[in-house]
């Protein structure tokens, strides 16, 4: 693919820094958020309405492009579960030393157990580092939401998994 | 021949809503459809809607569906399943058949809400088994949960094409590649993202099908660049595996009945051919027939959602079933709605067409001012 073509299947992450659903590094930085990776203008406002904090806008015109506040969004991932586009997910750069703990939903099956060791998949759809199921956490909508340890590094690139068998 | 007060042609997202406003104001209604089951493609639909509360959002296509119909049930609407109307006299008796037996119903307004039919492309191979359109894909995988093979080419990257290989990655098959003529995939970001990164799929822009090739039945396929002029670029070709040749190429307003009842039309690229002229409250040029949903122009369901609203009402106004001005105020929110759908880039060129289409309207049909005398 061009990269032109690219971009239009999966952002670079400068661009992610650039939507208004992407909080900044030092909101990054201090605890659980989430990351709403939505460029386009679409009559959705399903993300605003699912959260219990009020914490993602998008207003009356419902084509507005989601915009997260930080301060009053705890990641409690119900945003995840909910979005139609799957375009939300749940950093937390905090969960260990080197790792750090992403939410992504996951409408395959099977489902993964906790304390599998699965292949972390990019958004581009690469294979990136192994990961840990940290939780699975079935939701009634029929989209569940798993919680993965991730490498710090790799946290802006993975945005799925791919359950392979590998002896680790 | 049965007489009734309202026939509403198809019962996809449009049909049903409208169905629904009528029912709730009093009016009998009559829901066609030549299905078993009512629902139109949202039955197979697996995936989560845009929108916002009052379109379901959130919701998964087969569940909007479900709600609908038990709606429509509630309000008792009257449904005629696996009827086809194989043609229509003086502009509104329809002529139905029903498994042996015909009947004609005739109905002092019609609603045709018939949503739209696949395109297609036309290659060498392509009668083969396995090519076949994304419609036919989706229900087999998400309605008959069967799959038609194992490995997917999808020609055309557009919000059908790229949700549809979602769904076949879902459903355990593998998509080899998407492949798109334009030089940009076409569907929104969201629904494009989801299917590359839970497959890794190739895609190919600027890209098309040469042909597809098998003996009894597709084994690969041969696609080929195209320059900005569309003309293949000889020695581009690629071979790619794959046991079916999925279409995804748009779709076109179903205007046949329409046209038998002889509604005036025009053609609108944008929404995807010829379809009927209508006013901003839903009918067309011939007194007393109405259009919703993608028959009016292919759009989303939400709007069709709406749209049949905005004919339902529109149709109880006409009949006295509520008062013009509580129709003006119900049509109003309405519209306000489909306004608020048709924002952005993706939809703005949705609301020019239709005002387009209404202007056509307007100068050439002339109707309105006897009617309204009448009234």
């Amino acid at each position: 693919m061009k990269e032109s073509q690219e971009e239009k299947a999966a952002l670079s992450k400068d661009k992610l820094f650039e939507l208004p659903g992407f909080p900044d590094k030092e909101e990054l930085e201090s605890g659980p958020v989430a990351v709403i990776e939505c460029p386009e203008e679409i009559a959705c406002n399903v993300c605003e309405a699912a959260c219990p904090f009020g914490a993602i806008e998008i207003g009356k015109e419902i084509i507005k492009v989601p915009k997260i506040d930080p301060d009053k969004c705890v990641g409690c991932g119900q945003c995840v579960s909910e979005c139609p586009g799957l375009a939300v997910y749940v950093v937390d750069l905090n969960y260990t030393d080197e790792e750090a703990l992403l939410t992504i939903p996951y409408e395959f099956s099977p489902l993964p157990k906790k304390g599998e060791i699965v292949t972390g998949v990019t958004r581009k759809g690469e294979k990136a580092s192994r990961v840990k199921i940290v939780s699975v956490d079935k939701k009634e909508n029929g989209t569940p939401i798993i919680k993965i340890a991730v490498p710090k590094s790799e946290i802006h690139e993975i945005r799925g998994i791919l359950i392979e068998e590998i002896n680790d | 021949m049965l007489n009734k007060e309202v026939a509403v042609v198809g019962g996809g997202p449009a049909g049903l809503t409208a169905s629904i406003e009528l029912a709730k104001r009093g009016v009998n209604v009559t829901l066609i459809d030549e299905n078993l089951q009512a629902g139109g493609q949202l039955l197979k639909q697996t995936h989560k809607f845009f929108g916002s509360e009052e379109h379901y959002a959130g919701v998964r296509g087969f569940n909007i569906a479900k709600k609908l119909i038990q709606e429509a049930n509630n309000q008792s609407v009257d449904f005629l399943l696996e009827g086809s109307i194989y043609s229509v006299y003086e502009g509104k008796i329809l002529a139905v058949k029903k498994g042996k037996s015909t009947q004609l119903i005739s109905p002092e307004k019609v609603i045709y809400a018939t949503g739209a039919s696949e395109k297609v492309i036309n290659f060498p191979g392509w009668t083969l088994p396995g090519v076949m359109g994304a419609g036919a894909v989706q229900t087999f995988v998400n309605q008959h949960k069967v799959l038609p093979g194992r490995k997917f080419t999808i020609v055309g990257s557009g919000n059908v094409g790229t949700i549809v290989a979602y769904q076949l990655l879902q459903a355990g098959a593998e998509v080899t590649a998407i492949v798109e003529a334009a030089q940009e995939v076409g569907s929104y970001y969201v629904h494009a993202n989801k299917a590359i990164r839970s497959g890794d799929i190739p895609i190919f822009t600027s890209h098309t099908v040469k042909k597809a090739m098998g003996n009894e039945s597709v084994d690969s396929v041969k696609i080929v660049e195209v320059n900005e002029n569309w003309q293949p670029v000889p020695g581009t070709e690629k071979r790619i595996e794959t046991d079916v040749v999925c279409l995804a190429v748009g779709l076109r307003p179903r205007t046949k009945l329409t046209s038998l009842t002889g509604c005036q039309t025009t053609y609108s690229s944008t929404f995807g051919g010829e379809v009927p002229l209508h006013d901003k409250s839903m009918e067309t040029s011939i007194n007393g027939v109405y259009v919703a949903g993608d028959v009016a122009g292919v759009e989303e369901a939400s709007i069709a959602i709406e749209e049949g609203r905005l004919a339902g009402v529109s149709v109880a106004s006409s009949m006295n079933y509520i008062s013009s001005s509580t129709a003006a105020d119900q049509k109003q929110e309405i519209r306000n709605r489909l306004g608020l759908l048709r924002g952005g880039p993706y939809g703005e060129e949705g609301a020019k067409e239709k005002e387009r289409i209404r202007s056509i309207f307007n100068e050439r049909v002339t109707r309105r001012e006897s009617r309204s005398v009448k009234r």
